[in-house]
């Protein structure tokens, strides 16, 4: 086996045991990284050389002497027979989205373009006590607007390991493209309405919504504040288990986290498949989309591949013991965009009103005649398109005389998507399922610049994953194959409140069951025929 | 009836209340991707819902803690929070002008 490809689990292990140096894996992964990754994303960046074409571009920067820094400290743990936690030595790579204190934070905007934070966000900061390394801050569509990772004012955006023409999904598409391309084992990231789960399986690999307020949100520059949740992104799931067991719990400095505690969350993968009541819903087998002229909706298939490796997925499940339920009603998933559309807008214009160009980030340097003109000049030269859309629209939609129709409307429309969950996770309701498995994504990875631009096209890309949002419910996607193109396909697993020790013993019970599929040997186009480093 | 249209005069002030500037490009193009978007969410509108059904600020009802008191804590290091401004005088942020915006109303 070559370096890069041990996970989570193995460094921390080999670490924690002296058979190998957190400072020998840093030196390692940063070469690997620099094989693989390419020029790093920079404002009104451009690819220089056509080799580039074929690399990931997942960084927007390398945080080398902080990793350091943090090995030699793993380090003299280990020598000096103290524990250096349960993550020494294994190097992960952030979304450019949670703050770090003296490091540049810049939510891949222009606005936050020069912003380093005063304080760590907290989940960073537990990572760190754990003894990971930090590598760098990777690429997010700008404040994470978005399904492609295109809309970063830091370019190039990241390209998808398996077809650098592809893209990478979003808008945690830096941290699905590290980990595919081998770069880190781990990486964190944040999913408001499928921002981990839709890049991961578009990238191949695992990516875990835990259930809003598992995780801190201390230090996340917020975009959706009653959706956000940070989560990691592994290649396996316990690998994913290890990461949320560090920055799961309660937090003093967000009152939005919970106080129901933690579980063991690495002991719930020892549990098979057997007894599990997995549903399959008739209502995640299509995308309801909208005609831009009547407003009507008509009903479009899936991709083909897609729901045929669901179906795969779900008899593979059934022969390791699980009960497969079919027909389980989702009445109201139909409504998980259009909602999304109006609660995340709002939520959005309101915490995009604190840049303004006065406390910090982006400031024009146009002369103003008053303070309103320093507003208007530093917000219209500072934020891209999605960012003024997204103020636009929250602002149109809770407007006094529109609020009633859509921002209040959509809140309850959000209570109802929650019941047909609370409904189907019943055990005395007529389903009583524990999980509902969906595929992840309508389509595999489409090609760069294919959609870019059309925004409501592009939210529709998340619809299998943001009822779990709107839910606050957990949520895991996996890998399961490949399409003839030999782009990645994923199903996901949804749970009940609380639940990611279920979701990811069902998503560790399918990696069993099909740990010889042929499949699994293949690798990323990006790294190379022999070529690999390290 | 067709979705909900925002026109270029209702746009244009959405732009002033929003505090953003855009170039003629720009503004074209988001608002008829607004328009898009609104076309989107007009089955929301049309959806009949139960009286009964509540409003959700968050899909699952937040165990979070108690909310702790409301009392002033002092950022340990402010002389980092000073230097983000662009602009500092007297150790204090420094603005333009406010008044001119109300005409010099005061």
């Amino acid at each position: 086996m070559k370096f890069h490809e041990l996970n989570a689990r193995e460094i921390a292990s080999k670490v924690r045991s002296g058979e190998l140096k957190a400072t020998e894996v840093l030196e390692k992964t940063l070469a690997h990284i620099k094989f693989v990754d390419g020029q790093p994303g920079v404002l009104d960046g451009v690819i220089r050389s056509a080799e580039e074409e074929n690399k990931v571009h997942a960084f927007i920067e390398v945080t080398e002497s902080l990793a350091h820094q943090q090995a030699e400290e793993v380090d003299r743990k280990v020598n000096a027979g103290q524990n250096p936690g349960l993550l020494a030595g294994v190097p992960i790579s952030i979304k450019d989205i949670f703050c770090i204190e003296g490091i540049r934070s810049t939510a891949a905007s222009r606005i936050l373009a020069n912003f380093y934070p005063p304080y760590t966000a907290t989940t960073v900061e537990k990572l760190q006590n754990a003894g990971a390394l930090i590598v760098g801050k990777v690429n997010l569509d700008e404040f994470t607007f978005g399904s492609s990772s295109e809309s970063s004012a830091f370019q190039p955006c990241p390209f998808n390991p398996w077809d650098p023409t592809r893209i990478v999904g979003g808008s945690s598409g830096g941290s699905a493209a590290s980990v595919a391309a081998y770069e880190v084992p781990l990486s964190l990231g944040t999913d408001t309405g499928g921002s981990i789960r839709q890049p991961a399986a578009l990238c191949g690999v695992v990516g875990l919504k835990p259930t809003y307020g598992r995780v801190s949100r201390y230090g996340l520059i917020a975009f959706g504040s009653s959706l956000d949740c940070p989560g990691p992104l592994a290649r396996n799931a316990a690998d994913a288990a290890l990461m949320l067991q560090v920055i799961a719990g309660l937090d003093p400095r967000d009152a939005t986290t919970t106080v129901v505690e933690p579980v063991d969350y690495l002991a719930a993968l020892d549990k098979d498949l057997r007894g599990l009541r997995i549903g399959l819903s008739p209502d995640y087998g299509h995308i309801a989309y909208p005609d831009f002229e009547t407003g009507e909706v008509t009903y479009e298939p899936l991709q083909d591949e897609v729901s045929q490796s669901t179906r795969d997925a779900a008899e593979t499940l059934a022969k390791a013991g699980a009960e497969i339920v079919e027909g389980v009603p989702m009445p109201n998933s139909r409504f998980g965009i259009p909602a999304y559309f109006v609660i995340s807008r709002v939520e959005a214009a309101s915490n995009l009103h604190r840049f303004d160009g006065v406390k910090y980030g982006y400031h024009t340097s146009k002369p103003v005649k008053d303070l309103n003109e320093l507003y208007r000049l530093t917000r219209a030269e500072g934020f891209g398109n999605q960012p003024k859309l997204r103020i636009l629209m929250g602002m149109y939609v809770s407007a006094s005389q529109h609020s009633a129709n859509y921002y209040h409307k959509a809140l309850k429309v959000r209570g109802m998507i929650r019941n047909d969950f609370v409904q189907a996770f019943d055990k005395n309701g007529k389903y009583a399922i524990d999980l509902l498995m969906t595929p992840s994504t309508p389509t595999t990875a489409f090609k760069r610049k294919a959609i870019f631009g059309n925004t409501v096209l592009m939210q529709y890309s998340d619809q299998m994953n943001v009822c779990a949002n709107h839910a606050g419910i957990p949520a895991v996607t996996i890998p399961v194959g490949f399409d003839a193109k030999g782009l990645p396909l994923g199903i996901q697993f949804i749970g009940p409140d609380y639940r990611e020790d279920l979701v990811l013993q069902a998503a560790h019970g399918y990696e069993q069951a099909t740990a010889e599929a042929a499949w699994r040997s293949r690798r990323p186009v990006v790294l190379g025929q022999g070529k690999e480093q390290a | 009836m067709g979705p909900e249209k925002i026109t270029p005069e209702m746009f244009d002030r959405l732009v002033v209340l929003a505090a953003l500037g855009l170039e003629e490009g720009e503004a074209v193009y988001l608002r008829e991707e607004l328009n898009h978007q609104l076309a989107a969410v007009k089955e929301l509108s049309e959806i009949q819902v139960d009286p009964d059904v509540e409003e959700k600020p968050h899909g699952l009802d937040c165990l979070g803690a108690n909310p702790r008191k409301d009392e002033w804590v002092a950022f340990p290091n402010p002389e980092k929070i000073r230097a983000l401004a662009p602009e500092i005088q007297d150790g204090m942020i420094a603005v333009p002008d406010v008044a001119k915006i109300s005409g010099g109303a005061g």
